[in-house]
């Protein structure tokens, strides 16, 4: 086991990267419903008011209204940091998001960008169905103008974070509630992680896992599971969404020929989907297998006992990989699905979110 | 309207217990991590819910948000339906398919609850339009809180309201907080939610959401304004939240408000305060005030019982209703 004391936590890394960009540059805003509450957005942005008290801001509830106040913002020198608890609530502002922030730098033709950093945080479980539970990342990388990275553990959510706070047009930044609470080693320092990467975290031969946000944990699992039958499983964790990191993953699927794109969204017209057209596109020789697995096509039911139908697990991942090779793996029904908590994030969450 | 007659206040003020009772045993049963859901409870807040409810019938169609309980117990929502809804069981309202935050029950009128803040404000308003188009004159109440007012949706359901002679009855339940955020760092001293209605058009009222007869013979008086002048309305009460903004807890040790106005407030209780002046007045007695509470407990024991024993919903079931 690591230790802990040397190890620091997701929500640490983020608050981590927006404290030392408001520290190093004076023009780095951090606004949003709750931001200077006293659970500061998941512990994200805990106290951070109270160090720079001026550039803080709490906001009225008013979503397409602030984003387009961060947008003038940002015309204006600043570079402010929206986040909202739910992505569903930044649905409302989704004008200034897709036909404001997205459109100027091009409609401007260079003259002016918009530096502007949306948090959008996603998750599940605790029932909380249809309207706070959805992982929409698929929509926002559907658009030119955007760029949209999906940080999957306390290291590259620093690195990624400080990168878009960095950068000089819009950024989604999509964080799971679930990983929130995971560790990691983590520098003290400023370093970045870039944007449009992504990154091969276990070497295979036999099989690329192509996975983002949470389903990078639950491909980690899987690949525990599969090295017990010896299946020898490359991981590849996008990082990025858009850009996409394309050259990586047609590299990694010509190497084992066999793929399953892990979404962490609806596969139906998903990020998943792209993902198979692109090596589709490239393939050649056509003697790539490629699949997709996500999340079921429906609305996210409240009720645990339907919600976990939804979500890909490390035990749905491992049925996949024996399909597409071919394989039986004996026993692994010792293997339960239930261990793989879809309602809490951890064994003794008490609820609610 | 007449003064309010002895019944009448029994009736009220047995609501506005009724609701506290059962908003109490999900709080104390929520540590059993059986109810795994989201919850806003209602506390401290039901006069407005009961106040406004008791002048309905099921033919009125109201909406509202996350903080809903109140609203549907008082509407005459199936207390069976939303015990097990909150147990995430096929018996639920929308069977286990919503949860705390999407409580329904179309027989009686309830016809939508949401989480995100104010999207039910124009969806009630397309809901007394169709009463306009289709000839009825039922009133639609929205319920929102201070927050709401804050959303583009608001205002622009005012202005169609106000254009469209609709007859709604928009109810702003003002507790100062959204979330754990006072509305002093929200709103301008100087707003008031009441001018911003006249000054779209809308006559608009002020009043204590924690008195339950001013609430309910106000929004009577009110009602009875919108039915003959075939016109929307708004009251903003004042009222406050009890416990945590989600969850079955206290929160107070979290220090965003004032320790003086959460004690205020609390001695302002509406159900508390309404019991103390009806015994006072000879209207209640203490046995009846018993008889009350034993009635209610039992009720509540009865559907937590059916909840309970309800079943999930099958793995089947996780696609029915979902057509495209």
């Amino acid at each position: 086991m690591h230790n802990k004391k040397k190890l620091t936590l997701f929500k640490d890394s983020i608050r981590d990267a927006i404290y030392l960009s408001m520290k190093k540059d004076s023009n780095v805003i951090l606004m949003g419903l709750g931001v200077d509450d006293p659970k500061g957005i998941f512990g994200t942005t805990l106290n951070i008011h109270k160090k720079f008290p001026t550039r803080v801001f709490d906001l009225p509830t008013a979503e397409n209204g602030f984003t387009g106040f961060a947008i003038g913002l940002a015309l204006s020198g600043k570079k402010p940091i929206i986040t909202h608890q739910r992505v569903e609530f930044s649905l409302l502002s989704l004008d200034q998001i897709f036909n404001q922030a997205a459109k100027w730098n091009y409609m401007t033709a260079g003259k002016k960008s918009v530096p502007l950093v949306i948090r959008l945080i996603i998750g599940k479980g605790w029932g909380q169905g249809p309207q706070h539970s959805q992982s929409l990342e698929a929509i926002f990388s559907h658009i030119p103008g955007l760029k949209v990275v999906c940080p999957s553990n306390p290291y590259n959510a620093k690195g990624l974070l400080l990168s878009s706070i960095e950068d000089k047009n819009p950024v989604i930044f999509f964080e799971h509630r679930w990983l929130h609470e995971t560790y990691g080693r983590v520098p003290k320092s400023i370093y970045k992680v870039p944007l449009g990467k992504g990154k091969i975290i276990k070497k295979g031969k036999d099989i690329t896992l192509i996975c983002f946000s949470l389903t990078v944990l639950e491909c980690i699992k899987a690949s525990k599971i599969l090295n017990k039958f010896k299946i020898d499983v490359e991981i590849l964790d996008l990082q990025s969404l858009r850009p996409l990191d394309k050259n990586l993953i047609l590299k990694s699927v010509k190497k084992t020929k066999k793929t399953i794109v892990v979404d962490n969204g609806w596969s139906f017209y998903g990020i998943s989907s792209e993902i198979l057209a692109i090596i589709k596109e490239n393939d050649s020789g056509k003697n790539i297998i490629a699949k997709r697995i996500g999340l079921k096509n429906t609305s996210i039911p409240s009720t645990r006992a339907l919600a976990k139908h939804v979500y890909p697990n490390p035990i749905s991942i491992v049925k996949a990989v024996e399909k597409i090779l071919g394989k039986k793996f004996k026993n692994l029904n010792l293997f339960n699905e239930n261990d793989f908590y879809s309602d809490q994030p951890y064994k003794n969450f008490l609820g609610p979110f | 309207m007449k003064k309010i007659n002895k019944n009448k206040k029994l009736k009220l003020f047995y609501e506005m217990l009724r609701i506290r009772e059962i908003e109490k045993s999900i709080s104390a049963n929520y540590a059993q991590q059986k109810m795994r859901c989201p919850i806003h409870l209602s506390t401290g807040q039901e006069a407005i819910a009961v106040g406004v409810c008791q002048n309905l019938n099921n033919k009125n169609k109201i909406v509202t948000a996350h903080r809903s309980h109140a609203h549907y117990i008082a509407k005459s929502g199936n207390l069976n339906s939303m015990l097990a809804e909150l147990h995430g069981k096929k018996t639920g309202c929308a069977m286990g398919k919503g949860g705390s935050m999407h409580l329904i029950d179309i027989e009686n009128g309830i016809e939508a609850a949401v989480p995100i803040v104010g999207s039910t404000i124009p969806i009630g308003t397309g809901l007394a339009w169709a009463n306009k188009l289709n000839k009825k004159n039922n009133v639609v109440v929205i319920f929102f809180g201070d927050g709401a007012t804050e959303e583009g949706a608001f205002f622009e359901s005012l202005d169609f309201a106000s254009l469209h002679n609709l007859q709604i009855l928009f109810v702003c339940e003002n507790n100062f907080y959204s979330v754990y955020s006072d509305i002093k760092k929200r709103q301008n001293k100087n707003r008031s939610i009441t001018k911003i209605s006249k000054a779209i058009g809308i006559n608009s009222h002020a009043g204590d959401g924690n008195n339950i007869e001013e609430v309910y013979y106000e929004v009577n008086k009110i009602l009875k304004f919108i039915k003959e002048k075939k016109r929307p309305y708004l009251i903003e009460l004042k009222t406050y939240r009890h416990l945590e903004h989600c969850g079955p807890n206290n929160d107070d040790h979290l220090s965003y408000r004032d320790n003086n106005e959460v004690l205020k407030w609390k001695k302002k209780c509406p159900i508390k305060s309404y019991e103390i002046k009806l015994k006072k007045n000879n209207i209640l007695s203490e046995q009846q005030y018993k008889f009350m509470k034993n009635k209610i407990k039992k009720e509540i024991n009865k559907s937590f019982k059916f909840a309970l024993k309800s079943n999930f919903p099958e793995k089947k079931l996780l696609f029915q209703h979902n057509y495209a």
